[in-house]
């Protein structure tokens, strides 16, 4: 469906994007995740026509954005990082400008309004100006605006951006429901919301794509070495000698003293031996109880800072 | 393209600028028909016409300084130029929308030919005709003159003033290549868009001056949609 290709813009010197390749299968969700400045926006204005690349291609349904400008634009939705909307508009004027700006039929048009506003709530805020409208209504009216015509692709640049965690929820699961008629690529840095709306991920640092997968299978991968924190009652040294001498674990640190003689310790195992049970019986063994038993898998946000991060901290 | 004008012009009479500057116009207007028409005695509005442009230098800047400067500040410009219409169909939806406001601004005049037969005098028609289709023209020339100072800036009042501060030189030309004379004055006297006018002023319909105007028009519409290109090409 969406199909970029060796994507690169530079500006001047600086190079926004390099070599960005991707491509959205029909009816997917994709999630577009990256710090600010990574180039999601400038991707995303490419995309939908609205700055040209230096070189590489973006194609929407085999169709070259550069090459049939009016053909693709038409089958876009966008919602840019800062709704565009004429504050001097009620929203039933702003909604009626967009689908004739959009060249929608008249009479599709009119079948189409009822059920946007009232998908996205707006419906009762349809007379009031936009200017009077709260944030959240004015990045609705912006969603509204992006599905005005029912484009095939949805090209949402941080949608949830600047509104309160009710509203986000609201738009996420709104995003949810769109998927199943659209495809759409939403641009992000915030982890959680990558990981509850889209299915795939192309995380972008510097202008380069550094990883492409699913939200779960991006922490799998790097997920390659078990590690969690153990509280354990009992003297310091003696369980760091108990617990270095279990097969399998390779690195021991005591984090802090959590109350008398109880220690949290942070533990590695090689990730095909479970090392817990072992651990367990040994210190049931000689009268040392666990305390609290809490693993440190990597979250999205984890692997989200290591494949963004440089210089990578070692823990 | 009709979208872009009918949401502008929607626009202009939703804000109250375009009553002010109607009123403004109206009002500088019926002084200089009081003083050159009904005070002097002469059945014609060349006074009114003629002087009339200066006010236009004025005017137009106001008119125009808005068009695309508040679409560039409020992000609105992504919606119109990721829309299926083209750059030069956003461009002369807006240019068309301010002519359209100058339009019914200087259509206002018309009420003084009525008055001037009320009043039992004969104009000449076909001076009346010229000046009136030469400061429609005019009219077009200034106000792509200001779309295009309005592609410039964010800023709508450094869109005005660079809008006004052409205008300015364009009327002035004039008085400059009487300064320098010689073979420079004809070359500036070709470019002017004034002393054309005041051939179309005075009854003389020359068809280079007509298709002069139309072309500075498209020229500066063009120019327009270049400026908006140019950035798209060099912007984040």
């Amino acid at each position: 469906m969406i199909e970029i290709q060796n994507l690169t813009k530079h500006y001047g010197e600086i190079k926004a994007i390099d070599d960005v390749s991707f491509s959205v299968n029909k009816g997917e969700i994709l999630g577009f995740l990256g710090p600010n400045g990574a180039g999601k926006t400038t991707t995303m204005n490419i995309l939908t026509g609205y700055i040209p690349s230096t070189s590489g291609t973006a194609k929407i349904d085999g169709l070259d954005i550069m090459e049939y400008p009016r053909e693709v634009k038409k089958r876009i939705g966008f919602l840019p990082e800062m709704p565009p909307l004429y504050m001097d508009m009620t929203v039933t004027d702003y909604l009626d400008f967009c689908s004739s700006l959009k060249e929608v039929g008249k009479k599709e048009w009119k079948g189409q309004k009822d059920d946007i506003m009232e998908l996205v709530k707006i419906t009762h805020v349809q007379h009031r100006l936009i200017r009077n409208l709260s944030k959240g209504y004015k990045q609705r009216v912006g969603l509204a605006q992006s599905l005005v015509g029912a484009p095939d692709v949805l090209v949402l640049d941080e949608p949830t951006v600047g509104l309160d965690p009710k509203q986000i929820l609201e738009i996420r699961k709104l995003i949810k429901a769109l998927g199943k008629n659209h495809t759409i690529i939403l641009s992000s840095h915030i982890l959680p919301e990558v990981s509850a709306v889209c299915e795939r991920v192309v995380i972008i640092n510097k202008g380069k794509i550094v990883a492409v997968d699913t939200p779960a299978e991006l922490s799998k991968n790097l997920d390659d070495y078990s590690k969690f924190t153990m509280t354990i009652a009992g003297p310091e040294k003696r369980v760091k000698d108990i617990l270095t001498q279990i097969y399998g674990v390779k690195y021991l640190e005591v984090q802090n003293n959590v109350k008398d003689d109880a220690y949290s310790y942070i533990i590695e195992a090689d990730k095909d031996v479970d090392v817990r049970k072992p651990i367990f019986h040994k210190l049931a063994e000689v009268g040392y109880p666990i305390l609290e038993l809490k693993s440190l898998g990597l979250s999205l946000e984890d692997v989200f800072l290591q494949l963004t991060t440089e210089e990578k901290e070692v823990n | 393209m009709l979208a872009i004008w009918k949401r502008e012009v929607q626009a202009y009479f939703f804000q109250p600028i375009a009553y002010v500057l109607i009123g403004l116009f109206f009002l500088v207007s019926s002084i200089f028909f009081t003083l050159g028409t009904v005070a002097s005695g002469y059945a014609e509005l060349n006074f009114l016409l003629q002087n009339i442009t200066f006010v236009l230098i004025f005017i137009i800047p106001i008119l125009t300084m808005r068009i695309l400067t508040e679409d560039r500040k409020n992000g609105t410009e992504i919606l119109l130029v990721t829309s299926p219409a083209s750059v030069t169909q956003i461009v002369m939806g807006k240019f068309l929308a301010s002519f359209t406001v100058f339009f019914v601004m200087f259509s206002s005049t018309l009420l003084y030919t009525v008055i001037l037969y009320l009043l039992g005098g004969k104009p000449e028609v076909p001076m009346l005709i010229g000046g009136y289709i030469g400061l429609f023209l005019l009219g077009a020339c200034f106000t792509a003159v200001g779309v295009f100072a309005s592609s410039l800036t964010e800023s709508q009042i450094v869109s005005a003033i660079i809008s006004f501060v052409f205008l300015l030189v364009i009327n002035l030309i004039d008085s400059i290549a009487g300064f320098l004379g010689g073979f420079a004055a004809k070359v500036l006297n070709m470019f002017s868009l004034l002393s054309r006018y005041k051939d179309l002023n005075n009854g003389i319909f020359d068809i280079t001056s007509i298709i002069y105007y139309l072309s500075f028009t498209t020229v500066f519409i063009f120019l327009t949609t270049r400026v908006i290109d140019k950035r798209r090409w060099s912007q984040g």
